[in-house]
């Protein structure tokens, strides 16, 4: 019982590490993802160099996000694994339909501005959301 | 399918967040196997069969049988 309750422990804030390690690694892709937007225009005054070796900072970072996400993710229990896989089912299904729709309303100029890619973006992080509050709920 | 975790931890004077701890879940999935809302793996099930020193299928039955 002690041993099982040292594991649980173990367990527990192995769970609490890899969530902060997640949220570490989305904030720092999310700044590189930031500097390699505005630097070029506010920083380095749209010197090539300095923009390629932003973009592959922001791109190695990105790498450690999804892979920090992947230890989250084998480390939750498995009802919270379902809830997400539940969940990006939901946002890839959603952004990819709704995604390639919007596209063709653009390119057949049914609308009359262009369909950004951060439209795509926040849209399958919405369906996200709402995908996992979902399914907190459902098995609330 | 059916399970008898509730009345299992009960007698043991458990709350879910202990009978959680021990089977190395969260709260909320003790409560949702308890609930009948979700079924635990084959894994889980042992583990919980061990916990309370019973077999599986004293803890877990089959609805449809």
């Amino acid at each position: 019982m002690n041993n099982m309750k040292t594991d649980s422990n173990d367990w527990a804030a192995n769970t609490a590490r890899n969530t902060l390690r997640l949220g570490y690694w989305t904030a720092a892709w999310l700044l590189t993802m930031a500097l390699a937007k505005f630097g070029p225009e506010f920083i380095w005054q749209m010197n090539t160099s300095s923009t390629v070796l932003a973009i592959l900072f922001n791109l190695a970072i990105g790498f450690g996000m999804i892979l920090a996400n992947k230890r989250h993710l084998k480390g939750l229990d498995e009802l919270h694994q379902k809830i997400q896989l539940e969940a990006m089912a939901l946002s890839l299904g959603i952004g990819l339909v709704v995604g390639l729709a919007y596209s063709n309303l653009d390119v057949t100029d049914v609308i009359p501005f262009d369909a950004e890619i951060s439209h795509l973006v926040i849209l399958m992080a919405l369906t996200y959301l709402a995908g996992v509050v979902g399914g907190l709920r459902k098995y609330r | 399918m059916k399970n008898r975790l509730k009345v299992l931890r009960a007698e043991r004077d458990w709350t879910q967040a202990q009978l959680a701890a021990e089977l190395q879940v969260s709260r909320q999935t003790v409560n949702a196997i308890e609930k009948g809302k979700f079924d635990p793996s084959l894994p889980l099930a042992f583990k919980a069969a061990r916990l309370f020193e019973m077999s599986i299928e004293d803890i877990f039955q089959d609805e449809t049988v």
